[in-house]
């Protein structure tokens, strides 16, 4: 066998181990996971694109606020007048209460994960940042 | 008889890539004028028409360029197949478009269209690795490097498209940080996958422009292969270095990216020596555009890796510093080198093609590009001050701050699109000509 040869089946061989170790591990046991509500409300998230707007994690776009936290900032209420009002650029979505009851309930969720931005974020000398923990 | 598909692929990837630019303004504009367009053309529908525009112009591009050069050096297998496989694509675009116009989504980022849409994308991705694998197989070890990138980039492409669904399984289903988390695994390492098939197409041409020189069969050209290949596999986690997961996997992920400084630096100390090319006035075109290449490759390279560091990702992460990296490389680097592509068989199909036009459009293409930059690595900072701030003000408040900025980003957005324009539109005409020859 040529060693290029070698070189990709071993590079693929760490690939398949680092997959795994990555699927299995990158969620915290720690961490919560969805419940069924969550569920349905991020499916309505998805169905709008609401995240070509916002972000979760400072990822997505970048025309609307990140809304990561937004529950414990500014709670459930302030979300639900939200939702149907399409202020500034927010399109005028037409959700039932139960639909804006779901989609509270996964940034409630969401928002127990942890914190963004994160201002107690402490830098280290090497560059590295430890974020704080929920 | 020779398949014309490959062309096909080119003239719908410079369509594609006019209606990115297309929606690219629109979206600028939205952010000037919060109701522009609203309600019919929400930043909802803008957004994923502007990117799915842009990817679509560099993968088709690329694809073309593929399946033109196999078949110039009669290596490519199954004609057919190319047909077969742009029919796939184009009404999987129109399918996808339509959506989008209609406000149907269901997707994750940057793949917002109902998941049942990545099936035909999937089964034309099939077809591409099956055709260009199949065609190299013989002898495969022995083949230049560019040979390997083309191979690997059609595989890694299949697999991380794939993964990219993977929150549709019942293990990961309820998991948000691990599906964000592996969206952007699968994010950054499809970009990787289709750097793979842009830079091979880079290297093939240097290649052929200057076969002496050793470059896609020397150790270097090897080197930088397998350096590559490995960013692609374990390098995409800078996305998420503020994410609550794991944090082995971010650290890793912050080893590797540092790797890359071995690229910068040898870009620099190659730095004349790679433009010594024996320059036929032919060539020239090709030439300027690889030149072009290599100056935007020093620039985002230098700025992804000032952003890959924690430190200084804390900073930039989530402002539009991450848009300037992203469109930097989509458009400083993937599109001069896939212009440079479609240069070389504009030139092939038509020996007498007119280049002095494209070439004007070059010189200005880059001044605009680096004003454009510039402007949003401003609005980048100006948000990222504003959200670390020890007195927290309205997101709107911030909004209106920046209107300015926004209105020169649009006023330079729309300049960009001119010079882009003027480079492709003289091309698209060529490769129409050699259509219909
Ligand atoms: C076209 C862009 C856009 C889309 C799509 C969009 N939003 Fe918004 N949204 C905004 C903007 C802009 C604001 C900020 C309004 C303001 O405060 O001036 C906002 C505000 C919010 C807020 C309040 C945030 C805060 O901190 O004050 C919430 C919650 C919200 N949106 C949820 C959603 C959800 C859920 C969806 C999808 C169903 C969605 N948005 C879709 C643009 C958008």
């Amino acid at each position: 066998m040529s060693k290029k040869f070698l070189i990709l089946i071993v590079l693929i061989c760490f690939f398949g181990v680092y997959n795994y170790l990555v699927y299995t591990q990158s969620q915290p046991p720690t961490k919560p996971l969805l419940s069924t509500n969550a569920l349905q409300g991020q499916k309505l998230w998805q169905d709008n694109n609401c995240n070509s707007c916002h972000q979760f994690y400072g990822l997505g776009g970048y025309l609307g606020p990140d809304i990561t936290n937004v529950y414990s900032l500014k709670g459930g209420d302030f979300i639900n007048a939200m939702l149907n009002s399409g202020i500034s650029t927010m399109p005028l979505f037409h959700f039932s209460d139960l639909e804006k009851q779901n989609i509270i309930t996964f940034l409630k969720e969401v928002d127990s994960t942890g914190f963004y931005p994160d201002k107690k974020s402490i830098i280290h000398k090497n560059g590295w940042v430890e974020i704080s923990e929920k | 008889m020779k398949s014309k598909a490959p062309l096909l692929f080119i003239i719908t990837a410079i369509a594609s890539l006019i209606t990115a630019i297309s929606f690219g303004i629109i979206a600028t504009l939205q952010y000037v004028q919060f109701d522009f367009l609203k309600p019919f053309l929400t930043f909802n529908k803008v957004r994923p028409m502007h990117v799915t525009g842009a990817l679509s112009w560099v993968l088709l591009s690329a694809i073309g360029g593929i399946y033109y050069y196999l078949q110039k050096d009669g290596l490519l297998k199954k004609q057919l197949l190319v047909s077969y496989h742009f029919i796939i694509f184009l009404l999987t675009g129109i399918g996808i478009y339509t959506c989008y116009a209609l406000g149907i989504f269901g997707g994750k980022e940057y793949l917002e269209f109902p998941p049942i849409l990545i099936i035909p994308i999937l089964i034309g991705w099939f077809l591409f690795a099956y055709n260009v694998i199949g065609s190299l197989l013989n002898g495969f070890t022995k083949r230049p490097v560019y040979f390997w990138m083309w191979c690997t980039g059609s595989v890694f492409m299949i697999y991380h498209l794939s993964e990219a669904y993977i929150w549709l399984t019942p293990y990961f289903k309820d998991k948000f940080l691990a599906n964000t988390a592996l969206q952007w695994k699968a994010g950054g390492s499809f970009v990787g996958s289709w750097n793979m098939l842009v830079y091979g197409t880079a290297t093939y041409v240097m290649a052929k422009l200057s076969p002496t020189s050793g470059v896609g069969t020397d150790k270097k050209s090897f080197f930088f292969y397998f350096l590559g290949l490995s960013n692609l596999m374990f390098g995409w986690a800078h996305h998420v270095y503020l994410i609550p997961i794991a944090p082995w996997i971010r650290y890793f992920a912050y080893l590797v990216s540092m790797t890359e400084w071995i690229l910068l630096i040898s870009i620099i100390y190659s730095w004349k020596k790679s433009l010594n090319f024996n320059t036929t006035i032919e060539n020239k075109v090709v030439i300027k555009f690889l030149s072009s290449t290599d100056k935007w490759v020093l620039i985002n390279l230098f700025v992804a890796l000032l952003i890959s560091i924690p430190a200084i990702n804390y900073y930039t992460h989530g402002t539009h510093v991450t848009v300037a990296h992203s469109m930097g490389t989509t458009i400083g680097i993937n599109t001069t080198i896939l212009l440079a592509s479609i240069a070389y068989i504009v030139q092939k199909e038509n020996p007498n093609f007119n280049f002095k036009l494209v070439l004007k459009g070059l010189t200005f293409f880059n001044i605009a590009l680096i004003l454009f930059l510039i402007t949003l690595l401003v609005a980048g900072a100006s948000r990222s001050q504003w959200m670390y701030a020890l007195e927290p003000s309205a997101f709107a408040a911030m909004q209106y701050k920046l209107k300015t900025v926004y209105l020169i980003m649009a006023i330079l957005g729309s300049l960009l699109t001119t010079t882009i324009l003027v480079m492709v539109l003289p091309l698209f005409k060529g490769l129409m000509k050699a259509l219909r020859g």
